[in-house]
């Protein structure tokens, strides 16, 4: 007896359980191998992480090209301050301010330039089909040069004739093959309002939430078109500083001179003006962050049932590596780890799935719509974090796998 | 030499206040080195409940349980899952993963020695399901597997580790005649030459013979502790 005792290997007792690194990879490749076992419930959590990837994408895509087209055409100014009502939300509904304080401005020693700038919306004739739509119309000095538009230097001349425009080349469709008519016959005759204009020629500019199309026009056109407005009125004001005037300084200065009928504004507050109307004062930042939280959800309690139901369906299995040693930690590890598989499998084709949707979109709507690197990371981080929150509640379950109920 | 298994005046009870039943009185078992025990009795008499917390499957209530030279009672639950490791397990279900090959299977129970590699693993698996005559099996999953080959593969997953102890609760239980006998001589010959002590609990008559020593309980008493007629070695 005594002498077979001695076969016993004698490593028993230095037996060292594996390493964090080792075990990861073994409770991970437990996982794989689980997962890969029932391709049809593979194949369907994969496609529920699909889901929600590819509407976190789409709704986060269409929250960037809102406000990213929202303040396209500030971003198109070149101007360092501007002027502007106290009381406009939004630069597609402004609040007037008297011109007067366009030249006040000019009193102050940094300012080089000051130039109004005039905005409304006015129906559109499409030339094609005669049908009306409403469309953004800018109206500024066409030689002071404010507006920093592809094609617009060009035209800076043609402007200044009596009735024309400049029409955004990236317009919805809905205003009529614009771009291909001038093209093919050079400028044409078109109707805004109830007046009769000509598009001498176009520019790039691009759609927002707020205007469909743009045209660009000059100060004397603009009022002739919008009929209605009072010569004393401008919507917006744009202020050019000498080269080396220290911006803050002057925009103090301004304020000092100016009454509290307008505010003094850099470009970037002006542009995050615009952009806290479309997130805050409209539900339009609320909706796409709700869209993407129930994409979450939704591929969270997918993810979940499958992994409770791995769990559940295989209760002895799981309760038979816990009488063999197996801590509760390991097989966490080994459901997190599915977590993970189903986050990474579904992550990848959502995105490719996500970014030619993307182009589909972006050729329909006119939006900037385009696969940024910056939110794949933080769709990947939402995937995983929805994944992580599945297993974690998963997870609960192995404590039903009671290794003390085997016998 | 320490016993494998030693047990003195342990008393369980399942529930609490008014549910409270004891299932085991004041229970002494010792299991020698090398010696394999048959517990038996009839249903309920607390066999089980017993196996379990000489596995440390439970926390001991009452009483001494050293189990490899670890007393248990009092012991932490990490203290627990680590002796699980030292003690081979086989269930009256076979319980393999029904995703994994009989070698990945057997494997299994050296993925908890961060000493082993993955060559080193597989070799094992493949050598101890060749030693219970699976040699051309291993690749299988157990679905492909017939019911005594897949009970052979748990007492290879149960054996692999050279565990210093091995407890069995009705191993035959789901196996016809035949198979239930070649599998526990099999269990028998293997602890045999490796002299690992074995505690087995059963009904089954036509497996008495494998034991050195039977050991009877009934309402949570031991009531007998025969040498069995088995000739020891
Ligand atoms: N988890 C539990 N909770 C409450 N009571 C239990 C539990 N497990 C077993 N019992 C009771 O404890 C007593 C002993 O059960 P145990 O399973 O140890 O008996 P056994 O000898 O293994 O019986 P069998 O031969 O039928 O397997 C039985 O009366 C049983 O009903
Ligand atoms: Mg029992």
């Amino acid at each position: 007896m005594n002498a077979m005792s001695d076969l016993r290997p004698a490593a028993r007792g230095a037996m060292r359980a594996p390493g964090f690194l080792s075990g990861s990879w073994l409770a991970v490749r437990l996982a794989w191998r689980q997962l890969r076992s029932e391709r049809a419930r593979l194949a369907s959590a994969i496609a529920g992480v699909m889901f929600a990837c590819v509407l976190v994408f789409m709704q986060l895509g269409f929250r960037a090209a809102l406000f990213e087209s929202a303040t396209t055409l500030i971003g198109a100014m070149r101007a360092d301050l501007f002027l502007m009502s106290p009381m406009t939300l939004a630069s597609f509904r402004p609040e007037t301010i008297p011109r007067v304080r366009v030249s006040q401005a000019l009193g102050v020693e940094a300012v080089q330039a000051a130039v109004p700038v005039y905005l409304a919306q006015a129906s559109f004739r499409n030339p094609e089909s005669g049908r009306r739509r409403m469309i953004q119309l800018i109206g500024f000095d066409a030689e002071a040069g404010v507006l920093d538009l592809p094609g617009l230097a060009a035209m800076r001349e043609a402007l200044k004739q009596p009735d024309t425009i400049a029409f955004d080349a990236r317009s919805r469709p809905e205003f009529g093959p614009v771009l291909r008519m001038f093209q093919e016959q050079g400028p044409f005759a078109v109707q805004i309002g109830n007046r009769e204009m000509r598009v001498v020629g176009t520019v790039e500019m691009g759609t927002s939430f707020g205007a469909d199309g743009n045209a660009v026009l000059s100060e004397v056109n603009f009022r002739r078109a919008v009929r209605e407005r009072p010569q004393a009125l401008v919507d917006l004001a744009a202020i050019r500083l000498k080269p080396g005037a220290d911006l803050l300084a002057a925009q103090a200065a301004l304020r000092a001179i100016m009454p509290p009928d307008v505010a003094v504004l850099t470009q970037e507050e002006l542009r995050r003006h615009e952009l806290r109307y479309w997130e805050e004062a409209t539900p339009i930042g609320f909706i796409f962050s709700f869209g993407s939280l129930m994409g979450l959800i939704v591929g969270m309690v997918i993810v979940y049932q499958i992994l409770f139901s791995d769990i559940a369906g295989h209760l002895k299995e799981y309760a038979t590596l816990k009488a063999m040693g197996y801590s509760n930690a390991h097989l966490s590890r080994v459901v997190l780890g599915a977590a993970g598989i189903l986050a990474l499998l579904g992550f990848v084709p959502g995105t490719i799935a996500s970014a030619m949707l993307y182009g589909v979109i972006a050729d329909a709507t006119f939006l900037p719509l385009a696969m940024a690197t910056e939110r794949a990371v933080t769709v990947f981080l939402m995937i995983f974090a929805m994944c992580g929150v599945a297993g974690l509640l998963a997870v609960r379950k192995l404590r039903d796998a009671d290794p003390a109920d085997m016998f | 030499m320490e016993n494998p298994v030693e047990i003195r005046e342990v008393t369980y009870a399942y529930g609490e206040g008014a549910l409270r039943r004891e299932v085991l009185r004041e229970v002494d078992l010792r299991v020698g080195p090398g010696e394999i025990v048959i517990l038996t009795g009839p249903s309920g008499s607390g066999k089980t409940t017993l196996l379990t917390l000489a596995g440390a499957l439970r926390a001991v209530q009452q009483g001494s349980c050293r189990v490899l030279g670890r007393e248990l009672a009092g012991a932490r639950e990490a203290e627990r899952v680590a002796l699980r490791r030292r003690i081979g397990f086989i269930f009256q279900s076979h319980n393999l993963l029904g995703f994994l090959s009989a070698r990945q299977n057997v494997a299994m129970a050296l993925e908890l020695d961060g000493g082993t590699g993955e060559r080193e693993r597989l070799e094992r698996a493949d050598a101890m399901l060749a030693s219970v005559g699976l040699a051309e099996h291993a690749g299988k999953q157990p679905g492909q597997l017939s019911g005594g080959q897949r009970q052979r593969v748990a007492v290879a997953r149960a054996l692999v580790g050279s565990p210093g102890l091995i407890l069995a609760d009705e191993p035959t239980a789901a196996l016809d005649k035949a198979s239930g006998q070649e599998v526990v001589h099999l269990l028998r010959d293997l602890a045999r030459s490796r002299g690992t002590a074995i505690l087995l609990v059963t009904h089954d008559p036509r497996i008495l013979d494998v034991a050195d020593r039977i050991v009877a309980m009934e309402d949570g008493r031991v009531v007998a502790d025969d040498a069995a007629r088995a000739v020891n070695g």
